[in-house]
């Protein structure tokens, strides 16, 4: 499916596409959170941008770990140890791997999601990343399994993660920082669920 | 004597929960480790280990935080570090970064500075 070098260049993407919506992810954290998230990401990736270039050749797990050190590194805010405690651990479950395939992806992306929930001590429907990542991990697997087609399951993927981010404007948030605002975080959709979406959105566009 | 570094998003917060914890024990190794490297809002990974490092005994090292991002990255450093004796209080952090520095300059040991910092958890002011 993919190898070494084209995941470098699909988290090249991702951090292009961050800095062009580095604004709007900043004014959906402005409503209901500190206002950081969009500078945040844009600092991270920046760095994860600089760090590419010496990781030509590795393996991904290597690639994958390097950029959730980056990001844990350099965020600042809350998305920090939580997209580099996911990265960290896809880069485990991928291993020394040079080239993987959707089950890797799949599996890349569990481990991925279970360190978010390990480290933010979060679950699903507390208006979060995870109401983005765990739909679209589910109707990846579940097209995956089906058809056999992990193009066509990263599309249903990105769908899910869509409804998922439109879902997070219907809830109250129970965790970070828009947990203080209560009702108030009504009908805002949440950030990181969108960045979530976004880096998806990426991989989906490029594979 | 047991190091303590004060973690916030805010470095003017940091600095001055440890010169408001130095007040009562000057002596104490109180070193903040607040907001970015550039002064803005947010915890840095960096400064925490940084704050860590110039303080660190075998005594141990207790962090104090004031919340989300700064637990999360505290807790990162912690496991990065895995062969020193280093550990997050979950207390105010004020009552906490005092007592915490009185019981340091009393020389006493890490597990005793958690209980105390237990105690202040508890405490309601009114």
């Amino acid at each position: 499916m993919t190898d070494s070098s084209k995941v470098i260049e699909i988290l090249k993407q991702i951090g292009e596409q961050i800095q062009m919506e580095k604004d709007f992810l900043t004014e959906l954290d402005n409503v209901i959170g500190d206002g950081d998230h969009g500078i945040n990401m844009a600092r991270g990736f920046k760095e994860v941008e600089k760090k590419l270039a010496d990781l030509s050749g590795k393996d991904i797990g290597s690639i994958l770990k390097t950029v959730g050190m980056s990001l844990v590194s350099t965020v600042g805010g809350a998305s920090g140890p939580l997209y580099g405690t996911a990265f960290m651990r896809a880069g485990v479950a991928v291993g020394a791997k040079t080239e993987i395939d959707g089950n890797d992806f799949i599996a890349a992306l569990e481990a991925a999601i279970g360190g978010i929930e390990m480290r933010g001590k979060a679950h699903e429907g507390e208006k979060t990343m995870l109401d983005a990542l765990i739909p679209a991990l589910n109707a990846i697997k579940k097209s995956y399994a089906e058809n056999n087609d992990f193009k066509a399951a990263l599309t249903r993927g990105v769908e899910a993660a869509e409804k998922g981010v439109e879902y997070t404007k219907t809830i109250i948030a129970t965790k970070g920082r828009a947990s203080y605002l209560g009702e108030r975080s009504l009908g805002h959709q949440d950030p990181g669920a969108t960045s979530s979406c976004l880096m998806l959105k990426v991989i989906n566009r490029m594979l | 004597m047991v190091g303590i570094i004060i973690v916030s998003h805010s470095q003017k917060l940091a600095e001055g929960v440890a010169e408001l914890a130095k007040m009562m024990a000057a002596d104490a190794p109180v070193v903040p480790a607040g907001g970015l490297d550039d002064g803005t809002f947010g915890t840095s990974f960096e400064k925490i280990s940084t704050a860590i490092d110039s303080v660190y005994t075998d005594d141990g090292v207790v962090i104090l935080i004031d919340m989300g991002s700064a637990v999360m990255t505290a807790e990162m450093v912690i496991e990065n570090m895995p062969e020193r004796k280093i550990r997050m209080l979950d207390c105010p952090l004020v009552e906490g970064a005092v007592v915490a520095a009185v019981g340091s300059s009393a020389n006493q040991s890490m597990e005793e500075i958690a209980e105390s910092a237990q105690d202040v958890a508890s405490e309601k002011k009114l």
